[in-house]
């Protein structure tokens, strides 16, 4: 240990103890402390109340610019959205992981810390709170009347009526009651510790179930049109987020068709338009070998099997579109999901014909359910969800699509680069708009295009969260100890009775160990039970 | 009755409670205004025997002015009592505003499927708190402040908020919908309350002078901070069970993942993160008291921001209930984003 500088003059044999309580107070200067210390001294830091209390507003202020920043993991849309607009800050921000920021260093950081200041309080007070679990109520202050809440009175009754009284009340209230001399000390409300430290283990448990779950849980999306299957398979899904862990042999072999979808359209009423009752009929299998199912999968109902989790979070249309070439061959047929773009419902999508001669023909343009026009802006809008009057408003590109580079496309959007835009002859955008059954003949011997039907789809959701009960049993057990540790609430009682000039002057102290109870109440109840209390108001005699 | 009728109970209701709540707060400010004049221990001393410990110290007031002052001491509470009384009155009408706006529904349902009708829910449950913990931790002092703020957020809501009654959008059609969101409308008023005494107590503790007046009738500090601790204390395992447990439950159920990080959660997580630090603040040494009760305040302002702001300003929160079905609207972001 390093020499004491502060105080030279002290005995040396309260080194020790002084040294101590510097470290605690974070007095000391650094330069003083070998490296032993330093540790220790760290680590005191750490597990101090008030750097639990620091690291608390930390993690609640780190949290704030996920909830402003749009989130990687939370909506990826948008955040590519905003990443464009804002070229310049995009650097700086990724750098400073504000993208993701619930899985970034910093907010890690943040959250372990914490998680070591935990642990490091609650270990050493578990094995204190063992010792004083079973340690006996403490003796009586010698003089209870200097306790802040106390009472005492005379009375006519022995001593030791006195005592045994106050024994039996004092047991009748679940306290634990020890009698030494002329004094009864009795202690209760032991579980409000046990509580403290059941929360606090808790909130490891429901950490260790959150990591299980996204270390080795996955999320992802398929988009079906009615009519068509699923199996669970890697290939067979449009997004897939696994966890680091995850491994694809731990995927369930079930499969489902979706046999059908319906929606209620609500007509009237301050939320006319709005669509409800989503219901999408799954025949389903839990393995290849097993038996066909059925199931109504619904919003607020997921179809569960084994440990995952299949949910319906979308529906949209799926126009039926079927594209001839010059030479009169079938070139594209058949549904074509457009994405909704509106809460009627006006939809955007593509047709990719790459086959198609004598050029390859794309088509990109909108689908309304129920088609209006709009004076205003010049163009369709979709007054309604429900297809009432659909159709479709394509343009037409020519050229190369692009699809034999190699690189992946999405089937959501068409690469123009080194296409043109079919034009009428005074140059304006040539549109195809198709109702239903309609066919329009493409200009220059190019083809035609079909709109046969419309068809639905449903976005379908699919999870495997593991440790998502570990992490729920946690968070009950931390409830249940929060409860104990907010209202059980730790007290101590002494009564003392001593014969003086005559009669037995009895004294009584309460203290309560929480903050937040109000003790008096209690101890003048206790008071007034007590044998040979003064009948009318007890607390006559407390201050 | 028909669901028109039972909505226009509904809005009578509210209008009618907001009238009984003004009257009520007339009541309690005769009250207080005829404190000014009665030395502060004859009120405090009301207040003493039920909520205890360290009270104020008063003076006493000269002889010859006690008849008076009894005359104005029945009189004070008089009008305490008629307030006290009002106030009553207001909750049950409230009460009766709220059910019409279930019963007005079809199918009838809790009434919490939007900001007015959240707000209508948790002024109530501010009110009804007050009332039912006045004797118990002796609110009397505080009857003036809570009937006001009650009076204010309903303006507010009527005014602002106001939406006529609607079926629930899909996502929220869920019996899971009167298990999360009352316990959080219950936190949310606990918490209220509780926020309060803290900012009653920052008041008190910086100007603890007067004898008289309004601000003498306050209790002491340890007391308002006792108070406040009592009311916290119970809000926080309530918004623990809210957002911690069925919130997590009911997502899970909707949107196949227990906890999203939507800015909604993120900051029903800030605001747990931060009353549990009042908590553990409470217990610290250089925490106690007064940062203490700011932190409480904090808390407060990260729980109305997240009912507040999080509606108005963030559009990617999937608890927005102003707009769109929520079937449909995440649907373009995850397809566009895989879709190769």
């Amino acid at each position: 240990m390093s020499k004491p500088v502060l105080n030279d003059q002290r005995p040396e044999g309260h080194v020790d103890t002084q040294e101590r309580d510097e470290a605690r107070r974070g007095g000391r200067r650094s330069g003083e402390l070998n490296f032993r210390e330093l540790l220790r001294w760290t680590w005191r830091q750490l597990t101090s109340m008030r750097t639990a209390l620091v690291l608390l507003l930390m993690l609640a202020l780190a949290a704030i610019p996920g909830s402003l920043i749009p989130q990687q993991g939370v909506d990826s849309l948008k955040t590519s959205q905003w990443q464009e607009a804002h070229p310049k800050l995009t650097p700086v921000y990724e750098k400073l992981s504000l993208f993701s920021v619930y899985d970034s260093p910093w907010f890690s950081a943040i959250y372990i810390l914490l998680m070591v200041s935990l642990v490091g309080c609650i270990v050493p007070r578990t094995f204190v709170y063992w010792r004083a679990m079973r340690a006996r109520p403490p003796a009586a202050p010698r003089n209870l009347t200097r306790m802040p809440d106390h009472a005492s009175y005379r009375t006519d009754a022995d001593v030791e009526e006195v005592l045994d009284g106050a024994r039996a009340l004092l047991g009748k209230r679940r306290y634990r009651v020890e009698t030494r001399a002329d004094a009864v000390s009795a202690e209760r409300g032991y579980l409000r510790e046990a509580g403290n430290l059941l929360f606090h283990l808790s909130v490891l448990v429901v950490l260790v179930g959150f990591a299980i779950g996204g270390l080795f849980g996955y999320k992802g999306g398929v988009i079906l049109v009615v009519g068509n299957g699923f199996s669970n398979n890697l290939t067979q899904y449009d997004d897939f987020v696994p966890g680091s862990l995850f491994k694809a042999s731990d995927m369930e072999p079930f499969s489902f068709d979706v046999k059908d979808f319906s929606v209620d359209w609500l007509t009237s009423g301050p939320r006319a338009g709005m669509a409800r009752a989503f219901d999408a009929q799954l025949a389903y299998r839990t393995s290849p070998e097993a038996p066909e199912q059925q199931y109504d999968l619904k919003v607020n109902h997921p179809l569960t099997v084994g440990n995952t989790e299949v949910f319906l979070i979308g529906h949209g249309y799926a126009p039926e579109i079927t594209v001839r070439d010059g030479k009169g061959n079938k070139v594209y047929s058949g549904p074509t999901i457009f994405l909704p773009t509106d809460q009627s419902f006006s939809s955007f999508g593509v047709v990719k014909a790459p086959d198609a001669e004598p050029t390859q023909l794309g088509l990109e343009g909108e689908f309304y359910p129920t088609v209006a026009f709009s004076k205003q802006t010049g163009s369709y809008f979709s007054a309604f969800g429900n297809t009432l009057d659909p159709l479709v408003s394509m343009l037409v590109y020519t050229g190369d699509l692009g699809m034999d580079t190699g690189t992946s496309q999405s089937v959501y959007a068409l690469d123009k680069s080194r296409t043109t835009m079919l034009t009428k002859k005074d140059g304006a955008p040539y549109r195809i708009d198709l109702r239903p059954g309609q066919t329009t003949k493409l200009p220059n011997g190019l083809g035609s295009v079909k709109f046969d039907g419309v068809k639905r789809w449903t976005k379908i959701q699919i999870s495997q969260t593991p440790g998502k009960h570990i992490a729920l049993a946690g968070v009950v057990l931390a409830l249940i100890g929060l409860l104990g540790s907010l209202f059980i609430r730790p007290r101590r009682v002494w009564v003392r009775a001593r014969r003086e000039g005559g009669v037995t002057l009895v004294e009584v102290a309460a203290l309560d160990r929480s903050s937040g109870g109000d003790v008096h109440t209690v101890l003048a109840e206790i008071v007034a039970a007590l044998p040979g209390a003064p009948t009318k108001d007890a607390g006559e005699d407390k201050s | 009755m028909t669901d028109a009728a039972w909505e226009t109970l509904s809005n009578q209701a509210v209008a009618a409670c907001g009238v009984v709540y003004f009257l009520a707060l007339l009541a309690h400010l005769v009250e207080w205004s005829s404190l000014r004049h009665v030395p502060a221990d004859a009120a405090v001393a009301a207040e003493s025997g039920r909520s205890g410990g360290g009270v104020a110290v008063a003076t006493g007031g000269p002889a010859e002015e006690d008849a008076v002052d009894a005359d104005r001491a029945r009189r004070t509470e008089l009008f305490g009592r008629l307030g006290l009384l009002l106030t009553g009155i207001a909750v049950a009408v409230h009460a009766v505003g709220l059910l019409g706006r279930g019963m007005a529904a079809d199918p009838n349902r809790v009434p919490w499927g939007n900001m007015y009708e959240f707000t209508l829910s948790g002024t109530f449950v501010v009110a009804l708190l007050y009332l039912v913990l006045h004797r118990r931790l002796g609110l009397a002092w505080m009857a003036p402040i809570v009937v006001g703020f009650v009076l204010a957020l309903l303006m507010v809501a009527v005014l602002w908020l106001y939406d006529p009654v609607a079926p629930l959008t899909e996502a929220l059609d869920s019996y899971w919908l009167v298990i999360h969101v009352v316990s959080a409308i219950i936190a949310t008023g606990a918490f209220t309350l509780g926020g309060i005494c803290s900012a009653i107590y920052l008041v008190k503790e910086r100007w603890p002078g007067p004898t008289t007046g309004p601000l003498a009738r306050i209790p002491a500090p340890v007391v308002l901070d006792r108070i406040s601790y009592r009311i916290h204390s119970f809000g926080f395992p309530v918004w623990t069970f809210a957002v911690l447990i069925t919130g997590p439950i009911w997502a899970h159920q909707a949107w196949s993942s227990y906890w999203n990080w939507d800015p909604k959660e993120v900051w029903a997580f800030i605001t747990w993160v931060v009353y549990a630090a009042y908590l553990h603040a409470r217990s610290t040494a250089g925490w106690k008291g007064r940062n203490a009760a700011i932190l409480a305040l904090v808390g407060l302002a990260t729980l109305w921001f997240n009912f507040i702001g999080i509606n108005y300003f963030s559009s990617t929160s999937q608890h927005s209930y102003a707009s769109a079905p929520v079937v449909g609207q995440s649907v373009a972001g995850s397809v566009r984003a895989g879709g190769a």
